[in-house]
C-alpha cells in the first residue's frame, strides 16, 4: 500500500481543524504516517494516533527548528526516505510551501501548491488568477509533494486516542543557514482563526480607524474578523487580519465585508467565499459585482442595527 | 559564490514580467501556458528593487562601489521588466532568454535562474519578491537557496545590513499567522521581501533617461551551460492537464439603506440558513 507522509509543524495542545483535515485526506490515499517538526505533549500526539496513524517521525535535534526552513526541509528529507512515502502532504502557509520547494529539489521531485481538490489518481486542483482559472496539474517526477489549502477537504471522525510508535530521524543543517534569533507570540484575539472561520468580518479603509462596529457583528456571529491591506497599512489593525494577494486566501460560508471597495488584490483572497455581502456608501464599488447581497449605505449604521437585530432575535 | 567583491555589494535583484492583473488574465494552446500579452514588471518585486536601492542608499549611495543588478528570465517581451528596473533605479539588467525554456514549472525555472545567476555572479546578495504574482507559488526564493546552498531569509518585513570585519551580517523580521520571527544570516545570501517592508518608489524623468544607457545582457541556455531538456515542459517535474475560467461570480441582490438595511441585511442571512 502507498505510505502517506503527512508533515506537522508547530505543535499545539490538540491538533488543528487544518491538521486534522490533512490526515484525514492522507487516509484516502493510503497508509498514514506523520513527520512533526516541533515540540508536542503527550496529549497531542495521542490525537495523531486517533487518525491511525502508528508512526511519528521527529528529528533528534531542536536545531532543525533554529534556522529559517533549511532545518525542517533536512529532517522532512529524511523523514520521507526513512518512511518510504510516495506521498507528501503539507499546509499551505508561506513555511509550509517553503519547506516543500526545498524538499522538492533535495528529492527531485515535483511540488504543486495551493491544492484545493485532490483524486484519487493524484490529480491535483488549484484555483488561480485570484480564482478565476481553475487548474488541473499532476507531479510527474518524484514523490507527489502537495500543499494543500485548508477547508479544501472534510476532517473524519477520530478514533480513540493512542500513542503512536516514535521514530528519531538525524538532522545534519546545512552550514550556510539564516539563524532564528528571536520570536515574539502575537495578542490572540479568542475569535476563530480567519483561516477556519465560518463566518468573516471585513473592513477596509471606510472603518476609518473604529472596528468596533464589526467585532460586534462578529462576536454575535461566531465568526472572525478581517480586514484590507489598506486597513492593516494604517495600522488599525494586526498585519495578519489581512484578507487578499498578500494576505490571506479565505472561503467561509459568509463573508462580510464593510468599507472595501473591492480591487483585484483583495478580491484574490475572498471570492471563493460561499455567500458575501458588502456595504459600502458607493454604489458603484467594484465589491459589488462579487456581492450576492449588497447594501448602498453607512456602515456604522447599517452594521449595529444588523447586530442588534441578530440580538434581538435572540440568534 | 564563496568570495564577496572587495569594494561594494553587488545585489542581484530578480524581477518576472507578468500579465496585469487589471486586465483578464488567460491560460491557452497546447502547453497551457500563459498568455504574457498586456504583461508588466510583477508589482511585488517592485518591494525588492525598492529594498536593494534604499540598501544601497543606506551604505553610502552608488559611490561606495555598490551595483544593482535586474534579472529576467522569460520569452523576448519580458526584458521589459529590466527596462523598468533600470528607469527605477537599478545599474544594469541580464535577459536569460531562450525557446527552450517555455512552460518550466518553479523547479525548471529556479534550475535555470540558479545556473544564470552562478554564470553573472557572484553576488553579496539576491533579492526576490515574496510571490510572483501570476503563478503566485512562491517556491522559486526557497528553491535557489536550496540549489545555491545559501542562507535562506524569506517573507522578511524588513531588513538592515551591519558591515563589520567578518563580512556583511543581515538582520530581518518575518511574520507569521500567530507570531514574529528575528532572524539573522551572513553574507552571500538570499533575501524575499514582503510588501510590508516599504513603498517602492516610481520611476521618475531622470531616470528613464539615465535607463537608455544602461547595459542589458542577453544570455542563453548555452551560455549559461544548461541543456535544453533541463528546463522548460521537458525539465519540469509537475505538468499542467486542463485549465479553464471559473465562471465568474455575478452579482446578487443590491439594496440601498432606507434605514432598515440591517434589519434587512438579518432576514438575508436567516434566508440562507447562516445565523
Ligand atoms: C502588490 C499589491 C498587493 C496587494 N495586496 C492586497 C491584499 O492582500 N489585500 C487587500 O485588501 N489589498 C491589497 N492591495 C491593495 C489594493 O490594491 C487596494 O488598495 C486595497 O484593497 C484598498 O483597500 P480598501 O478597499 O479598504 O480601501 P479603498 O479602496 O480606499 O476603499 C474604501 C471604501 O470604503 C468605502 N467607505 C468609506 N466610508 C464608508 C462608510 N462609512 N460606510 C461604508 N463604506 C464606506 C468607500 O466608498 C470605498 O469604496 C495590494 C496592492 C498591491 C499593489
Ligand atoms: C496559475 C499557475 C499555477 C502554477 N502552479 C505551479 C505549481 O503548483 N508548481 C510548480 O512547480 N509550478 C507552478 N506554476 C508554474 C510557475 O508559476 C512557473 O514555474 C514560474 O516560472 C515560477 O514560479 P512562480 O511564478 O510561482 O514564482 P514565485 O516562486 O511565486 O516567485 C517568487 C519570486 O521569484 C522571482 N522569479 C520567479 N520567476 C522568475 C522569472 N521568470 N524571472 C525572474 N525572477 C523570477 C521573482 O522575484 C518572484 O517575485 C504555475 C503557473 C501558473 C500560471
Amino acid at each position: 500500500m502507498t505510505t502517506v507522509l503527512v508533515f506537522l509543524d508547530h505543535a499545539g495542545a490538540s491538533l488543528a481543524k487544518s491538521e486534522r483535515e490533512l490526515l484525514s485526506l492522507g487516509a484516502t490515499l493510503g497508509d498514514v504516517v506523520v513527520a512533526l517538526a516541533g515540540e508536542a505533549e503527550q496529549a497531542y500526539l495521542d490525537g495523531i494516533g486517533s487518525y491511525g496513524v502508528g508512526e511519528v517521525y521527529r528529528p533528534d535535534s531542536a536545531e532543525a527548528s533554529d534556522v529559517l526552513v533549511a532545518g525542517k526541509a533536512v529532517f522532512l528529507t529524511e523523514a520521507v526516505r526513512a518512511s518510504g512515502a510516495e506521498i507528501l502532504l503539507l499546509g499551505n502557509s508561506y513555511e509550509m510551501k517553503e519547506i516543500a520547494a526545498r524538499v522538492g529539489v533535495r528529492l527531485e521531485s515535483g511540488v504543486i501548491t495551493d491544492v484545493v481538490a485532490l483524486a484519487g489518481d493524484l490529480t491535483a486542483t488549484k484555483a488561480d488568477f485570484a480564482g478565476s482559472y481553475s487548474v488541473d496539474c499532476r507531479v510527474t517526477t518524484g514523490i507527489a509533494v502537495l500543499t494543500i489549502k485548508p477547508n479544501s477537504v472534510e476532517a473524519t471522525e477520530a478514533g480513540l486516542p493512542s500513542p503512536p510508535r516514535e521514530v528519531r530521524i538525524p538532522v545534519e543543517v546545512p552550514e550556510a543557514v539564516a539563524r532564528i534569533t528571536g520570536r515574539t507570540d502575537k495578542p490572540v484575539s479568542g475569535r476563530p482563526e480567519l483561516a477556519e472561520a465560518r463566518v468573516i468580518v471585513a473592513g477596509g479603509r471606510g472603518v476609518d480607524g473604529n472596528f468596533g462596529p464589526l467585532e460586534d457583528l462578529a462576536d454575535a456571529l461566531g465568526g472572525a474578523v478581517g480586514a484590507s491591506r489598506a486597513a492593516t497599512d494604517a495600522g488599525w489593525i494586526e498585519h495578519s487580519a489581512q484578507i487578499g494577494q498578500t494576505g490571506k486566501t479565505v472561503s467561509p460560508q459568509l463573508y462580510i465585508s464593510a468599507g472595501i471597495s473591492g480591487a483585484i488584490q483583495q478580491k484574490a483572497g475572498m471570492q471563493t467565499s460561499k455567500v458575501i455581502v458588502a456595504i459600502n456608501k458607493d454604489a458603484d464599488s467594484p465589491v459589488f459585482e462579487i456581492a450576492d447581497f449588497g447594501i448602498v449605505g453607512d456602515l456604522f449604521t447599517v452594521l449595529p442595527q444588523a447586530t442588534e437585530e441578530i440580538r434581538k432575535r435572540g440568534l | 559564490m564563496d568570495e564577496a567583491p572587495a569594494n561594494g555589494l553587488h545585489i542581484a535583484v530578480l524581477v518576472k514580467h507578468v500579465p496585469d492583473a487589471q486586465f483578464d488574465r488567460h491560460i491557452s494552446g497546447d502547453d497551457l501556458t500563459t498568455v504574457r500579452s498586456e504583461s508588466i514588471l510583477s508589482e511585488l518585486d517592485e518591494y525588492a528593487l525598492e529594498a536593494a536601492l534604499q540598501l544601497v542608499e543606506t551604505h553610502g549611495g552608488p559611490a561606495s562601489g555598490h551595483r544593482i543588478t535586474a534579472i529576467t528570465m522569460g520569452p523576448a517581451g519580458a526584458v521589459a521588466a529590466v527596462k523598468k528596473s533600470l528607469q527605477i533605479g537599478a545599474d544594469d539588467g541580464v535577459h536569460l532568454t531562450d525557446e527552450a525554456l517555455g512552460g518550466s514549472d518553479a523547479s525548471a525555472t529556479s534550475k535555470a535562474l540558479a545556473a544564470l545567476l552562478r554564470h553573472v555572479g557572484p553576488f553579496d546578495l539576491i533579492l526576490t519578491g515574496m510571490a510572483s504574482t501570476d503563478g503566485e507559488t512562491s517556491l522559486v526564493p526557497a528553491q535557489l537557496a536550496e540549489r545555491l546552498a545559501l542562507p535562506q531569509v524569506t517573507f522578511a518585513a524588513s531588513l538592515d545590513l551591519t558591515p563589520g570585519d567578518d563580512g556583511w551580517k543581515l538582520a530581518a523580521r518575518r511574520d507569521n499567522d500567530t507570531f514574529a520571527e528575528t532572524i539573522e544570516a551572513p553574507l552571500p545570501a538570499l533575501v524575499s521581501v514582503t510588501d510590508q517592508i516599504n513603498d517602492p518608489r516610481y520611476p521618475n524623468f531622470k531616470g528613464i533617461m539615465a535607463a537608455k544607457k544602461k547595459q542589458i545582457q542577453v544570455l542563453s541556455l548555452t551560455d549559461i551551460g544548461l541543456e535544453p531538456a533541463e528546463v522548460g515542459l521537458e525539465g519540469s517535474w509537475t505538468r499542467v492537464e486542463a485549465a479553464a475560467p471559473r465562471p465568474p461570480r455575478t452579482q446578487g441582490v443590491l439594496i440601498t439603506d432606507e434605514g432598515d438595511a440591517g434589519i434587512r441585511l438579518v432576514d438575508f442571512l436567516a434566508g440562507q440558513k447562516l445565523l
